[in-house]
């Protein structure tokens, strides 16, 4: 049986540990609050943009905007959203294995697939898998700024334009609720179509100002605050996951503790047990 | 009755406005936009200033954006504001107003004008959201 002393430094280790999980638990559920309001404010503007994108698409508008147009995929494109941070269970890692199951469908038919990675992990995920890296934000932060998004978004949208990639697809994480986050892969580029049976007929908008103007600012407008959404909502999977995962590693090390505790009093009683022993049998000797 | 159209009004901050109205007044970049129920379909930029809500029963709202777009479909309106406000402070936007007007007799160069310019619309599309708010409350 284990020394008294070792058991006992090992559960004052577990205490310790237990009580980092337990606050970063407590500190990820005020963020997780946080987030999931930031969230909630900007989700009307992204389904609403959406909308009018989906009703644009269907437009049979004399000016196809190049976003607008199916090209041949001969290589695509995939934004990733992923945490700056590690410890919150697997939210990343399943989200990536979504990407990798895509990706590898394209490679299959001969696509070449580039990658801009937005969080820490995503860019040095793939760069240790050997994926194309075109593309690579890092540390986002509690609190994403449009703005800095737009940089690494921007490229992929001039590759689209260039005809360097044919399609964009944006990979996040979809907060479902606090218990349960799922991978979700959309098509950002070309736009796709809402399926609208009173939008099927040939009809076309009136634009002021020009169409070229016009839609360069809107469908910009849109691919920004989708790949905005998308960031704010993975901040919230990422704090709920993190709350998750470091409640039931506080939970594991209660579970540890305990038992250890058990092999700990065991030994002290047993270590009593000999010692009284001893003494009865020494007295009796004399 | 009149008829009446679906209008959402939406930032990139909140939801403002969901509802039917009877007719929308925003100020398109060509020129202010009164849409009602039926209007064809448009797609429009839009300029700072009011957009004045005439609600299903005649109450009137107005409400202020500094530009985004508007989309038109015959049974709906959507207005994505880049911002929005409901309530003004009017006493910022006429020191705005001041400051920039000061600004742009010394602007050293084309970018810092253009700048200037932009944000004294805004100031003036302010205020005269002020003015159609107390026009609207004053009915």
């Amino acid at each position: 049986m284990a020394g008294g002393k070792e058991v006992r430094t090992k559960i004052a280790s577990i205490k310790s540990t237990q009580k980092i999980t337990s606050a970063m638990e407590m500190v990820a559920a005020s963020k997780m609050r946080k987030a999931q309001d930031r969230m909630a404010l900007g989700r009307p503007y992204a389904q609403r943009i959406r909308a009018v994108i989906g009703h644009v698409a269907n437009a049979s508008a004399e000016y196809q905007h190049i976003y607008l147009q199916e090209r041949e995929a001969k290589r695509v494109g995939f934004i990733l959203v992923s945490t700056d941070r590690g410890l919150c269970g697997g939210l990343n890692i399943n989200m990536f294995k979504a990407a990798i199951r895509d990706m590898q469908a394209w490679s299959e038919r001969g696509v070449d697939v580039e990658i801009c990675a937005v969080g820490n992990k995503a860019a040095s995920f793939f760069n240790t898998i050997g994926g194309k890296v075109v593309a690579a934000l890092r540390d986002v932060g509690d609190n994403p700024q449009a703005n800095k998004l737009i940089g690494s978004v921007k490229v992929m949208m001039d590759r689209f334009a260039e005809g360097e990639i044919d399609r964009l697809f944006l990979v996040s994480n979809e907060f479902v609720n606090t218990m349960s986050q799922k991978p979700r892969v959309e098509q950002l580029l070309p736009l796709p179509k809402e399926d609208n049976d009173q939008l099927k007929h040939d009809w076309d908008y009136l634009y002021e100002p020009e169409p070229v103007d016009l839609l360069d600012g809107l469908l910009a407008r849109y691919i920004e605050s989708q790949v905005y959404q998308a960031v704010v909502e993975n901040k919230a999977c990422e704090q709920a996951a993190r709350m998750i995962a470091m409640k039931s590693a506080t939970d594991n090390a209660g579970e540890l503790i305990d038992a250890l505790q058990l092999v700990y009093n065991k030994a002290r009683q047993a270590a009593i047990t000999q010692e009284l022993s001893e003494i009865v049998g020494g007295a009796a000797a004399v | 009755m009149a008829m009446t159209v679906h209008c959402d009004i939406v930032s990139a901050e909140e939801s403002l406005f969901s509802g039917l109205v009877e007719m929308v007044i925003v100020t398109g970049v060509e020129g202010e936009l009164g849409i009602s129920y039926g209007h064809a379909q448009l797609l429009t930029a839009l300029k700072p200033g009011p957009v004045r809500i005439i609600k299903q029963g005649g109450e009137e709202e107005v409400l202020y954006v500094s530009g985004g777009y508007a989309e038109v479909q015959p049974n709906m309106v959507t207005i994505l504001a880049d911002v929005a406000e409901r309530e003004i402070d009017e006493e910022a936007a006429q020191k705005a107003r001041e400051e920039a007007a000061h600004a742009l007799h010394q602007a050293p160069s084309e970018v810092d004008y253009a700048r200037i310019s932009a944000q004294l619309a805004e100031a003036e599309a302010r205020l005269r959201t002020m003015q159609a708010i107390r026009k609207a409350a004053g009915k």
